[in-house]
């Protein structure tokens, strides 16, 4: 229960922070880099939240599955719009996904090559 | 079949999610191209049609699954900070990556629902897509759309990505553990790094990551839409 109470308490810290500031990033996201920081800094030891960190991370598809589920209900609504929609989703994701593949690989590529010397 | 039986009993929703699931990581084990977690929701949603079980009844119990969220998107600072080293002189690339992305996003979804005569209210809405869900409501709050619907595109969007990203990447020759993890995190957010993840914990790290900075970034990137 160390690692799950670690990684509520940053959650929460997260939204807090978020809260207070009123900042423009998702509370989780704001807990991610504070548990980032503090890894790093050694305030919190990998081996306190490792097990718990990777069960949760091994399953993660299955907590998004009931907001998919939630997203019938908005079936009329996006059916009523359908064409602009579904292209824009498709075309916008893979052009997303290759450009920032493309540029990732240019830039990293030769710093990949050196490492391999 | 009365269907108030389950309303309110949040055993019902969990039961089914977490079975429906357990079948799914079956099922994709021997039919590896078939993803889990669209196998998993399609036939909750045929479950809950069939039966006509009001969603109010299923969401009692998934509202407690997706709960663990938060927990499981913290707990990617593990993958992140376990690969750092491997990251040294990576985060220029990735973070160049995750600004192209987050650009030619905006920019694709504008072009391409202009073209197609989307109203101003689901531009608005879609705008903010590729950017995990907490913030692409608060966008889409901010840029006049509808916040409910901007939350389905985003998970509809994540979905999308994990299901046809890693085949994409490989097809189109973007290979490095760097450029897939940063593709993944810009373009579907939790749900592509969900799925990365189960391929490679290095590209998961660096999914996540990318991720985190789409999510800062975006908003920034639409403040000039917001007085448009």
């Amino acid at each position: 229960m160390k690692g799950l109470s670690i990684l509520l308490g940053f959650s929460l810290l997260g939204y807090l922070i978020r809260a207070v500031f009123d900042l423009p990033v998702a509370g989780n996201v704001i807990g991610l880099i504070l548990l980032v920081i503090s890894l790093f800094a050694g305030w919190v030891k990998l081996e306190w939240v490792e097990d718990t960190a990777q069960f949760l991370l091994r399953h993660m598809m299955i907590f998004f599955a009931p907001i998919i589920v939630g997203t019938m209900l908005f079936f009329g609504r996006i059916g009523s719009e359908w064409l602009p929609i579904a292209a824009s989703l498709i075309g916008a994701t893979v052009i997303v996904l290759l450009v920032s593949g493309y540029v990732t690989t240019w830039l990293g590529g030769k710093q990949e090559e050196k490492a391999h010397e | 079949m009365n269907s108030d039986v389950f309303n309110n009993m949040p055993l019902f929703g969990m039961t089914v999610t977490v079975l429906f699931y357990t079948l799914a990581q079956l099922i994709n084990h021997r039919l590896r191209w078939l993803n889990p977690l669209f196998l998993t929701a399609g036939s909750l949603m045929l479950l809950l049609l069939v039966f006509k079980i009001p969603y109010t009844s299923y969401r009692a119990g998934g509202d407690i699954i997706t709960f663990f969220l938060g927990p499981a998107t913290v707990a990617l600072a593990v993958p992140f900070y376990k690969n750092a080293t491997k990251l040294k002189g990576q985060i220029i690339p990735i973070a160049a990556g995750v600004a192209a992305g987050a650009v030619s996003g905006l920019l694709s979804v504008w072009v391409l629902s202009s073209l197609f005569s989307a109203s101003r209210d689901t531009l608005s809405s879609m705008l903010p897509k590729s950017v995990t869900t907490p913030v692409a409501i608060e966008i889409a709050r901010t840029l006049g759309g509808t916040p409910e619907l901007a939350g389905v595109f985003t998970v509809l969007t994540g979905l999308l990505g994990s299901m046809i990203g890693p085949q994409l990447l490989k097809l189109c020759r973007i290979r490095s553990d760097t450029a897939v993890g940063t593709a993944m995190g810009t373009a579907a957010h939790g749900i592509g790094t969900a799925r990365i993840l189960r391929d490679s914990e290095l590209q998961g790290g660096i999914s996540g990551f990318a991720m985190g900075l789409s999510s800062m970034l975006t908003p920034l990137l639409c403040i000039p839409l917001a007085w448009w």
